[in-house]
C-alpha cells in the first residue's frame, strides 16, 4: 500500500456512501422530476459495473481465455435471468476448469 | 395505540424482514466471500476487510475502493470515487423515501438508510403500500449479517484454500456486476449500446498508450460521468405513467 492511512480512506468510503443514501432518504420526499437527472442516475450503474468488470473480468484469471469463457458463461445465464448464485457459481467453474486446461 | 400492540406490530415486521431476506443473506454470503479473498489479496488485513464490509455494505464500491486504496490514489480520489459508484443509491433513496410511511418517526430513516442496497432496497420496493421501518430493520440485519460473515470467512480463507480455488471464487463478484446489468439489458436495446460502449471504452481506457496512464479509480468516474451524461442527453429514459 502505497500513501494513505487505511483507516481514513475506510472512514471516507463509509462517509460517503452513507451520505449518499441518507441525504435522499431524509431531505427529498417527492420525485425527482427532470428528465435528464433521472436518466442519468438509472444510466450510472450500468456504466460502472461495466466498466469495473472488464476488462479486469480478462486479467484475473489466470489465461484471458478462461477469464472470457467465464465471462461469456456469466452472461448466457444471466440472460437467461437464472439467478446470482447460479451465474457466480458458474463463472467461478468455468474459470477453474479452463485454468487448470490452459495454464 | 396500545403499547403492547405496538411492540408485536414491530416484532412481525422485523421477523417477517429476517425471513423474506434470507435469500439476499446467503447470495450476500457468496459474493461477500469473493470480496474478502481479494481484500486479502491487495494486503488488507482481516479485521480491515471486515470493518470495510461493516461499515459500508456495498459490492461494486467496496471492490472499487481496494483498487484506489493499492494504487494509493489518494483521498480525494476516494471520496470522488466513491460518490460516483454509489450515485445510484441516490435514486433508490429518493423512490425508498416516497415508500416510507409519511407519519413514521423521522429517526428510522438514518438508521434505514445505512442499510439501504441494492437488494435490500428491491424488497422494499415491492411492499404493498409503506413499508414498515422494523420490517426494513430485519432484511438489513440479515442482510448485514451475510455481508460481513461472507468476508469474514473469505478473508479466513485465503490462509486455507489452495490459490487456483481462490483465484476461481474471486470471479464471484465480477459474476454479481454481470448478473445486475444483463437482465435489464435483455429487454432494452439502449442499454445493450451502452453496455457495448463501456466495455470498449474501459478496454481502451486500459489499453491504449496514453489513456491507460490513468488512475482505474479516476477511470470509472470519468467514463461513468461521461458515458451516462451523454446516453441521458441522446436516449432519456420514458417518463413513468402517473
Amino acid at each position: 500500500m502505497k500513501n494513505g492511512n487505511i483507516y481514513v480512506y475506510i472512514l471516507i468510503m463509509a462517509g460517503v456512501t452513507y451520505l449518499i443514501r441518507m441525504l435522499p432518504l431524509t431531505r427529498i420526499r417527492t420525485p425527482i422530476k427532470n428528465r435528464f437527472v433521472r436518466s442519468f442516475l438509472y444510466y450510472v450503474p450500468f456504466v460502472t459495473l461495466t466498466v469495473m468488470a472488464f476488462p479486469a473480468m480478462l486479467t484475473s484469471a489466470m489465461s484471458p481465455w478462461s477469464g472470457l469463457a467465464a465471462m461469456g458463461a456469466a452472461v448466457v445465464l444471466s440472460w437467461k435471468k437464472k439467478g446470482l448464485i447460479l451465474v457466480a457459481l458458474a463463472a467461478c467453474a468455468v474459470v477453474f476448469l479452463m485454468d487448470l486446461i490452459v495454464a | 395505540m396500545k403499547r403492547e400492540q405496538r411492540m408485536k406490530g414491530r416484532s412481525a415486521h422485523f421477523f417477517r424482514g429476517m425471513k423474506e431476506g434470507l435469500p439476499i443473506c446467503l447470495g450476500y454470503l457468496a459474493v461477500s466471500f469473493s470480496f474478502g479473498i481479494i481484500a486479502m489479496e491487495r494486503q488488507l488485513s482481516i479485521g480491515q476487510a471486515v470493518m470495510m464490509s461493516a461499515m459500508n455494505l456495498t459490492s461494486a464500491g467496496q471492490f472499487a475502493a481496494l483498487t484506489v486504496i493499492s494504487e494509493g490514489s489518494g483521498y480525494l480520489v476516494m471520496a470522488l470515487n466513491q460518490l460516483v459508484i454509489n450515485l445510484r443509491y441516490c435514486l433508490m433513496s429518493c423512490s425508498l423515501s416516497q415508500k416510507m410511511a409519511p407519519d413514521a418517526p423521522f429517526f428510522h430513516r438514518f438508521f434505514v438508510a445505512f442499510g439501504n442496497t441494492d437488494e435490500v432496497f428491491a424488497l422494499s420496493m415491492m411492499q404493498k403500500e409503506y413499508v414498515p421501518p422494523f420490517y426494513s430493520y430485519g432484511v438489513i440485519l440479515i442482510a448485514a449479517l451475510g455481508w460481513v460473515g461472507g468476508t469474514l470467512l473469505g478473508a479466513a480463507a485465503g490462509s486455507i484454500l489452495p490459490p487456483r480455488v481462490l483465484q476461481a471464487l474471486s470471479m464471484a463478484l465480477y459474476a454479481m456486476f454481470i448478473a445486475i446489468v444483463v437482465p435489464p439489458a435483455k429487454e432494452n436495446k439502449v442499454l445493450r449500446i451502452l453496455i457495448l460502449s463501456a466495455m470498449a471504452c474501459s478496454a481502451a481506457f486500459t489499453y491504449a498508450p496514453l489513456l491507460k496512464e490513468m488512475d482505474s479509480g479516476i477511470r470509472v468516474i470519468v467514463l461513468t460521468v461521461a458515458l451516462a451524461a451523454l446516453f441521458a442527453w441522446l436516449h432519456p429514459v420514458k417518463e413513468e405513467p402517473a
